[in-house]
């Protein structure tokens, strides 16, 4: 348990090619501790999109080092980097649910990656998620039936379900009002903190600053100090 | 990598990897399921598709084998061991006489017991209830030949032809030609055969084949009666009888040598396949038939690959979902090829029992039987299965599209 959960050095990152390439970071390096609650921050444009996929094994490392939950993800091939997602839960801007299969289906799907699981272990587990986020009434609900904050929150038990060492979350509140929002996030938190999972969040929604242990800002592909509204998530300093 | 995938390369990591395996390929078939059913109307209408194509094929292959069933169903019934034709005879409703004397000749090899002349040719027959003409394939043969072993022909009817103006008629003949069975059990049938009076002495059952709707058998001599035209000295088909323990194919190959090349020298099998070849190649309809199956698997795979393509299409964030929380690109594979096999197997099931309705009818209504065998059902249901499959290999591509880093 020593070692971080993320630790990513000398980051850079391309698109396109030759002459025309762009680059979208630029020598980043970014730690999250075990159990560490990260906000990253930024202007759109600013790369943390693409910092979020190069973590989580979604888009290959072009240059530097990138370790993820002891996995060094910077030359990886595809199957280790599929190996890798399966340590991680994503949770994204939309709850991404697939339509056509209910609330505990779609939860106990993080589950059936491992087919040797038997299927009622599958089940309890996904039904004690849900009953966590506090959708324990709506199991077997599709999720046309449901509002947008219980598909996040559905979302959300999908991504904690198979107990990984790490969350990320892109703007998991921009499809909802602030309120719902601000429950969802803090909902998010307090799971990961009882369950001492790491978590790198996205967002530009200030009013959520406050659940971060920390806050990384970027622009233009570069860390840069973090703003000084963020100076008292700042002070905490890491959890866990 | 994970704890979990570390143990798989352990000793018993072949052991560990078959459960595995058909264990995800289970829940993928699980998905599968799930998605299809998710949208009844979405799955009726991949379904209806499916069950078309189905009924489409196990259609053109059911004309198709039963007009070659029928097509040789009188070669199939004939007694002797090698045939002559002439040359230029393309199939037996339509053959052109050779001279009689090349069996004659034939008689010169000690393997050939007897040789038997059969005459074929097409008449009029006038049906005696309505007055209506239709043509039919008229055989004349001497009735002590022994040559047709036919349902229903006994020696008995055969004798009865040798009277002036008497044929055997073809019990499954068209209804067209009249009731002549019905009509034969209450009485004596007479009517008129290319305008010259005939009666039925017996009957016999043949049915109908692509190249003629009915049958009837005479003598030699009532065949020349009817068909006065016909050059005395030439026979349409040479049947030969071979002593017992003769090899039929050397004596083929020995008479093919030795006779002019006017005639071709078949044996049973050869003469029976020949008559299919004839059906099936020179004639158009063996290539329709199979352009009709080839239509069917096509129509079949565009529905299949469009409903495919379009639920991925529809789905495309799920699937980038399920690949960015670890899902390899093989299980959503299996995902598509399940949905494709669930198609196959839920369409083919309603195409095969309408297809089988149909076939009935077919039967009831035109005379021509249609029979569903297990090598039919075999048949069809290979190809409606290539036909999912392949849709599902083809829609499988679009799955590229689904890629896990756009979902941020």
């Amino acid at each position: 348990m020593d070692e971080p959960a993320i630790a990513a050095q000398g980051i850079w990152h391309r698109y396109g090619e030759g002459e025309l390439a762009k680059p979208v970071l630029q020598d980043v390096a970014i730690e999250v501790a075990r159990g560490e609650i990260v906000l990253l921050t930024g202007p759109s444009g600013s790369g943390k999109t693409t910092l979020l996929t190069l973590i989580g094994a979604l888009r290959a490392v072009q240059e530097g080092s990138c370790r993820v939950l002891g996995e060094e993800l910077a030359g990886a091939d595809e199957r280790t980097r599929v190996l890798a997602r399966r340590r991680i839960g994503f949770i994204f801007q939309q709850h991404n649910l697939l339509g056509f299969l209910t609330a505990r289906q779609n939860v106990a799907m993080a589950l059936e990656l491992d087919p040797e699981l038997a299927d009622a272990e599958r089940l309890h587990r996904s039904d004690a998620m849900l009953d966590a986020v506090g959708l324990g009434d709506k199991t077997d609900a599709l999720p046309a039936k449901l509002s947008g904050g219980q598909r996040q929150r559905v979302a959300i038990a999908r991504a904690l379900v198979h107990e990984p060492g790490l969350i990320l979350a892109d703007e998991p509140t921009a499809a909802l009002d602030s309120k719902t929002g601000g429950e969802a996030v803090r909902l998010l938190r307090r799971l990961a903190k009882e369950r001492g999972t790491a978590i790198l969040l996205v967002t530009h929604d200030p009013r959520i600053l406050d659940v971060a242990d920390r806050v990384v800002a970027l622009e233009d592909g570069r860390v840069v100090p973090a703003a000084p509204e963020t100076g008292g998530a700042l002070a905490r300093g890491p959890a866990g | 990598m994970s704890p979990r995938d570390i143990s798989t390369r352990g000793d018993d990591a072949a052991r560990a990897d078959a459960p595995r395996g058909s264990g995800s390929a289970m829940l993928a078939f699980r998905l599968a399921w799930r998605q299809l059913r998710h949208e009844p109307s979405r799955l009726v209408a991949a379904l209806s598709g499916v069950m078309f194509a189905c009924v489409l094929i196990f259609m053109q292959l059911g004309f198709m084998t039963a007009l070659l069933d029928s097509a040789v169903s009188l070669q199939l019934g004939m007694k002797a061991e090698v045939y002559l034709l002439n040359r230029t005879t393309e199939a037996l409703w339509r053959s052109s006489p050779f001279p009689r004397a090349r069996l004659m000749q034939a008689l010169a090899l000690p393997e050939v017991a007897r040789v038997v002349p059969l005459y074929v040719g097409n008449a009029v027959w006038k049906n005696p209830v309505d007055g209506q003409k239709r043509t039919l394939l008229l055989l004349g043969l001497d009735p002590q030949a022994g040559l047709l072993a036919l349902h229903g022909l006994t020696q008995g009817k055969l004798d009865m032809v040798s009277r002036p103006d008497t044929i055997l008629f073809d019990e499954r003949a068209k209804p067209q030609f009249g009731p002549i069975a019905q009509m034969l059990a209450e009485g004596p049938v007479r009517t008129e055969l290319n305008n010259r009076r005939v009666e039925v002495a017996g009957m016999f059952a043949v049915g109908p084949t692509f190249g003629t709707e009915g049958h009837a058998i005479t003598s030699e001599v009532n065949f020349r009666r009817y068909l006065p035209g016909r050059a005395f000295g030439e026979a349409d088909v040479g049947a030969i009888f071979l002593r017992p323990g003769s090899d039929a194919q050397a004596v083929r190959d020995r008479l093919a040598a030795l006779l002019p090349d006017d005639v071709v020298v078949l044996t049973h099998d050869g003469l029976v396949q020949f008559e299919r070849d004839y059906w099936t190649q020179t004639a158009p309809i063996g290539f329709v038939f199979g352009l009709g199956v080839a239509i069917g698997v096509v129509v079949g795979c565009v529905i299949v690959y469009q409903i495919l393509f379009s639920d991925i299409s529809r789905h495309i964030s799920e699937y980038a979902t399920l690949k960015a929380v670890g899902y390899p690109n093989a299980y959503l594979s299996k995902v598509v090829m399940g949905e494709a096999l669930i198609l196959a197997v839920l369409g083919f099931i309603p195409g095969a029992v309408i297809a089988r309705g149909l076939y009935a009818l077919a039967s009831a209504k035109i005379f021509i039987p249609l029979v569903m065998d297990v090598s039919k059902i075999v048949l069809v249901f290979s190809l409606i299965f290539g036909m999912c499959l392949l849709s599902g290999l083809l829609a499988i591509r679009k799955l590229r599209d689904a890629n896990p880093a756009d979902m941020f």
